[in-house]
């Protein structure tokens, strides 16, 4: 018996996604009195990989193949439930990012294993199987009871704190079954040199009341002082003032970052629930009846374009 | 080439959640019922590229798992401009119970592409494309912000986690689409309106499946203490809280 993890590498470096993976992964295992499995595919040193053992993985599964360069839905599937049947995995955790969106639900079927989809908690109880997720876009949770034997979960990004547990963990190189992929990939762009959204302790967002797309040098100075990613509004990713990507709330990215800033954001209930989940928040806004206050921590009542301004100044002081 | 979009009837996004049954079931009094999101941007782009003949699509179908109760909504895809509508007749209890019926339906009717939004605004779980295509065995890209045809090829971006691909795979094919794919929502024009009550809406039987999961009950979410308030010329006072309260810088 196992929980097995499914860790993600950049490049053949593991991102901080997978050692909160990992760090949470080995919190169920304790509570099922088990071990902790991490796998990995792609090629990564065997230093890389004991990393994993900080964040007590007791064994690490490595699969390296050509024809796993790009991702394959099915192909990468296949390798997850190969690894988790070998290992008798009883819960197998996975990111939800878009690779985990794109794998837990095949792995769910290709299983017979229930979905459990953006946890942010461990699990309220084993038996039955309980956990707690976002419903609602995060207007609400629900308590989801997964009735079949293995269960699969996707772990909300940056919901859960991980701590070091040092290990020294076995690493096992394993040769999975692939068939032929079916996806071709032709071109790949990378963002380089920026801070992604998803991942960022930080996010400086805009709205609105930026009044227009040639006023983001502020938020940008602001974000870059602080090591944040940018973010913006619905409206304003509509407007076309900044790319899709950016777009923060329901039917954009959800975010859960340690402190979010919303400058000139009003705060439509779609919005918040995109962010509702941050630790921190700042608003800064004219309306003082806007919701955005509601929301948030800190306010200030007034115009972004001149608050923005000292805001960095008296960030620059204490750095 | 033929198109089915599967679609979730959900509440709109500017609803509040509110439960009733000792928070054992969502509260629909006076909910106004739309197209999910997602799936609205799907169909919105199918109906932009069959509007391309070179793109030679026949038919675009829209599906749901759902009661009567979902039919108006079906009604709204038709009155946008999908061909035809099947309500397969059966609560949708999990994303899993849902996406084999869909996979049930594509076993004796099947397409060339399936879209599916990547998420549903009522229980995100990003689940059923997914689930369909490996019920299926049929590849599925997810993620997906571009869709174009090229001389007879799909031609799929797809946003990976710090950029984004250029993507072909085989069809048939499933893709979860997300932002990026539409522009804006198409809108039904009244033309539309009347022409979708005469377009068929097939009630189907659904299958026995069992569920993998239940919800056992909601919660709301705790509320939040006030929002502790700074005059715009004490920036200095919020950076300070910032470091030495809430120590998130």
């Amino acid at each position: 018996m196992s929980v097995l993890v499914f860790t993600e590498n950049w490049d053949g470096k593991f991102k901080k996604m997978s050692f909160e993976l990992v760090s949470y992964a080995s919190k169920i295992a304790e509570m099922l009195n088990t071990q902790t499995v991490a796998l990995s595919i792609g090629d990564v040193q065997e230093d890389e990989l004991k990393t994993l053992g900080n964040y007590a993985a007791d064994k690490i599964v490595s699969v390296n193949n050509d024809k796993l360069k790009n991702l394959d839905n099915q192909a990468y599937t296949s390798v997850i439930a190969q690894v988790a049947e070998k290992e008798g995995a009883k819960v197998v955790i996975i990111a939800q990012n878009n690779m985990g969106k794109a794998l837990a639900p095949r792995l769910s079927v290709k299983m017979k294993a229930g979905l459990g989809a953006g946890v942010s908690k461990l699990p309220s109880s084993v038996e039955p199987f309980t956990i707690f997720k976002k419903v609602y876009s995060g207007k609400a949770y629900s308590n989801v009871v997964i009735k079949s034997d293995v269960k699969i979960l996707t772990l909300a990004q940056n919901s859960f704190e991980f701590e070091e547990n040092k290990k020294s963990p076995a690493i096992e190189n394993f040769e999975a079954t692939i068939e032929d992929v079916k996806t071709n990939v032709s071109n790949v762009q990378k963002q380089t040199g920026k801070i992604l959204l998803n991942d960022a302790e930080i996010v400086v967002s805009g709205g609105r009341g930026m009044k227009a797309s040639d006023q983001w040098a502020p938020i940008e100075e602001l974000a870059e002082l602080l090591g944040a990613a940018t973010a913006c509004s619905r409206p304003v990713s509509d407007e076309g003032w900044r790319p899709h990507e950016e777009h923060t709330g329901q039917t954009g990215k959800n975010i859960a970052p340690n402190l979010y800033i919303a400058a000139g954001i009003s705060g439509a209930i779609q919005h918040l629930a995109g962010i509702s989940s941050s630790k921190c928040i700042v608003a800064i806004n004219t309306d003082k009846d806007a919701p955005i206050f509601e929301a948030a921590d800190y306010g200030i009542v007034g115009d972004a374009a001149k608050v923005l301004p000292d805001f960095i100044q008296a960030v620059k002081d204490i750095k | 080439m033929k198109i089915l979009i599967c679609l979730s009837n959900v509440p709109d996004t500017t609803t509040k959640a509110k439960f009733v049954n000792e928070n054992t079931a969502f509260d629909t009094t006076g909910v106004q019922w739309i197209i999910n999101p997602w799936d609205e941007l799907a169909l919105t782009r199918a109906i932009e590229l069959k509007s391309d003949a070179a793109n030679s699509i026949e038919n675009i179908t829209v599906i749901t798992v759902g009661g009567k109760d979902a039919e108006p909504t079906m009604r709204k895809a038709l009155a946008i401009g999908a061909d035809d509508a099947v309500r397969i007749d059966a609560e949708p209890t999990d994303a899993y119970y849902v996406a084999a019926q869909i996979a049930e339906y594509l076993k004796s009717n099947p397409f060339d592409l399936i879209f599916s939004g990547i998420e549903s605004a009522d229980y995100n779980g990003s689940a059923v494309g997914g689930m369909v295509a490996e019920f299926l065995n049929a590849p599925s890209v997810s993620a997906v912000s571009g869709i174009n045809f090229d001389s007879g090829q799909v031609k799929i971006t797809r946003d990976i986690d710090g950029g984004n691909e250029d993507v072909s795979v085989e069809l048939p094919a499933v893709l979860t689409v997300q932002k990026g794919i539409a522009k804006e929502p198409m809108i039904a024009a009244m033309r539309g309106i009347m022409m979708a009550r005469k377009k068929p809406l097939n009630v189907v039987a659904p299958v026995e499946v069992e569920a993998l999961t239940e919800i056992a009950n909601f919660e709301m979410p705790q509320a939040k203490p006030a929002c502790k308030m700074i005059e715009p010329e004490n920036v200095k006072e919020l950076v300070d809280l910032l470091q030495n309260e809430a120590k998130v810088i």
